[in-house]
């Protein structure tokens, strides 16, 4: 017992280093950002002055921004959000899942070159790939080019001035390849045997499809759904990069940068940061439930 | 892995369709970039119309070249600095966290290890704004720039560390060690001379995800910037959209481009080259997973 003790001590000094980094630099600063939500404001210096008791916390920042949510300016502009992310998740699913199930059954040989391909976005810069994307919108890139080679359209277009096609379209080019990698890894586990023997048993390859594969993808079509939608919440630069920053696409991550980075309201930044969080809570917490349960099975 | 490998499935007729959108997916994914590459070499100002070949924004032009502007190959560097600096301290803490969470048992044990597994799915922005709160008012005394960052940088990676050795250290389980121990090594000499060198595979996965992240990172590098001599290769790109910049943008990214997937191809193959050592399957897969 008492050997057990000392053991469970010396791993628990493994992990100290970790979790003592953890505790300042990341569970602190949350407690910060609260501390500054419920917070006040020096009336000279317009600084932020956090308040850490909770009983002495002072609510009228947050009441703001909840009014202001409910039919007012901030809750068109988190609608707005649900909305591209709703659809650049539509727009995930519909391109990512082919690809990604297509290679999850291709044969192990040929895979490498494919699953290369596949992993290569993952190392180029996020950034890089919307400075390309803005190349290739421009009024005299080759997007309207190819257009109006092919007489889909008269005139060249300006596709960055500031309409939502462009942000949604950015978002999934961006996030598709952070979508397809989980669900491949999903569907590759997924037993060959049971789709066989769904086709054994008369299915036809559709149905097979329906009735078999889909309902067991579900899981991974859920993980790598979260992993992408939770950073596109947080996602501001996409759109802002995308429009040279249009108001009229506007995301609640542009709200936040702007109050905490830009205006004398840091509370009200830190607010819609906790009303955020909350939004996305149980998102994180499905994918933190999932990632356990994970570990536990890898452990038995 | 101990769990059964799948048969491969049945071919049918679908396939060629799932073929054609794969690619076509391929295409669309890599083309941009490669057409971002090419306008870096344009001999003209326009980042969207290629008139001839020339390395004007690489050496060639005086004043905005990469070569001769300060200000990106500044950024450069301190992208550099961060990524590598931050996969010296990342990995070791994430290394030492994975080994000590695997066996710790308690409360304060399964706290720790949910503690750990938050940060993956916390949104960045609100890894910036947190960070970007607690460095000016409650840590002050820091300075700021560079070091912030880097500390910004490894709290953001570690625990993707943690992840994928913790993967691994599954997968191997603690019969070796265990017989390691038997054979008279303390738990610090078993630790070293036979539990790192199978985690070998994991370890190189983890500098390389802590490498990308770092060097892809722009939220919290962003918040955390104090001005010109602390912005990285994203804060520049990210920047000089508004300012009507010249291809030498592209060149920038391009460099950066290269020297990742040089560094990223050369950690492929001593990965490769381990794992064919006989350490088994490593962890990227439960990056992925």
């Amino acid at each position: 017992m008492h050997a057990a003790g000392r053991s469970t001590r010396a791993w628990a000094g493994f992990a100290l280093p970790g979790v003592g980094w953890l505790v300042a630099l990341f569970v602190v600063p949350v407690y910060a950002v609260v501390a500054v939500a419920f917070g006040r404001i020096d009336p000279l210096l317009r600084t932020p002055i956090p308040v850490w008791n909770p009983l002495e916390w002072d609510t009228a920042a947050m009441g703001d921004v909840l009014d202001r949510l409910v039919g007012g300016d901030l809750g068109t502009v988190f609608l707005r959000t649900f909305w591209f992310v709703g659809l650049a998740r539509v727009g995930c699913i519909v391109i990512g899942y082919p690809v990604a199930y297509y290679a999850a059954r291709k044969a192990s040989r040929s895979r490498g070159v494919l699953l290369a391909a596949l992993v290569l976005p993952f190392w180029i810069s996020y950034l890089m790939r919307m400075l390309a994307w803005t190349n290739l919108l421009e009024p005299d890139g080759y997007v309207n080019d190819v257009l109006q080679w092919l007489h889909l359209m008269d005139t060249p277009r300006n596709w960055l001035d500031g309409d939502w096609p462009a942000v949604v379209i950015g978002l999934v080019y961006g996030y598709v390849p952070f979508f397809i990698l989980p669900l491949y890894s999903s569907l590759e586990r997924i037993d060959g045997r049971l789709i066989e023997a769904g086709r054994d048993l008369g299915a036809s390859a559709a149905q097979t499809f329906r009735r078999v594969t889909l309902p067991l993808s579900v899981p991974g079509l859920m993980a790598a759904s979260v992993i992408t939608v939770l950073p596109m919440f947080g996602d501001y630069y996409t759109n802002t990069y995308l429009t040279s920053g249009s108001p009229r696409v506007e995301m609640i991550g542009n709200q936040i940068e702007f109050y905490l980075r830009r205006s004398s309201q840091p509370q009200v930044g830190a607010s819609l940061v906790l009303v955020l969080m909350a939004v996305l809570l149980v998102l994180m917490i499905y994918y933190l439930v999932t990632i356990v349960r994970q570990q536990r099975e890898a452990a038995r | 892995m101990n769990r059964p490998t799948p048969r491969r499935w049945r071919r049918t007729g679908a396939a060629p369709g799932l073929a054609t959108v794969t690619w076509l997916y391929i295409i669309w994914s890599l083309a941009p970039v490669l057409v971002a590459v090419r306008i870096s070499f344009n001999s003209g100002k326009s980042r969207s119309t290629f008139q001839s070949p020339s390395t004007r924004w690489y050496w060639g032009d005086p004043t905005s070249s990469v070569w001769h502007d300060d200000t990106l190959h500044t950024a450069m560097g301190n992208t550099l600095k961060l990524a590598a600096l931050c996969m010296l301290i990342a990995v070791p803490l994430g290394v030492a966290m994975a080994i000590g969470l695997q066996r710790w048992r308690g409360r304060l044990a399964t706290a720790s290890n949910g503690l750990m597994l938050v940060p993956i799915v916390t949104p960045e922005l609100v890894f910036g704004v947190a960070l970007f709160i607690v460095f000016t008012q409650v840590y002050t005394g820091l300075p700021g720039g560079l070091f912030t960052q880097l500390l910004g940088h490894v709290t953001f990676t570690m625990s993707f560390v943690v992840v994928i050795i913790r993967g691994r250290l599954a997968a191997i389980g603690d019969q070796y060690e265990q017989a390691a121990r038997d054979l008279g090594a303390t738990r610090l000499q078993a630790i070293r001379l036979v539990l790192l060198p199978m985690l070998g595979p994991a370890i190189f996965a983890s500098l390389m995800v802590t490498f990308a992240t770092s060097v892809d990172d722009f939220v919290i590098s962003s918040f955390l910037s104090t001005g010109e001599a602390t912005e990285t290769v994203p804060i520049k790109i990210y920047s000089g959209a508004r300012a009507g910049s010249t291809p030498a943008l592209n060149a920038l990214a391009t460099v950066m481009l290269v020297v990742t997937l040089t560094a990223i191809g050369l950690a492929g193959l001593v990965l490769r080259r381990m794992r064919r050592q006989g350490a088994g399957d490593a962890g990227l897969a439960s990056l992925t997973a």
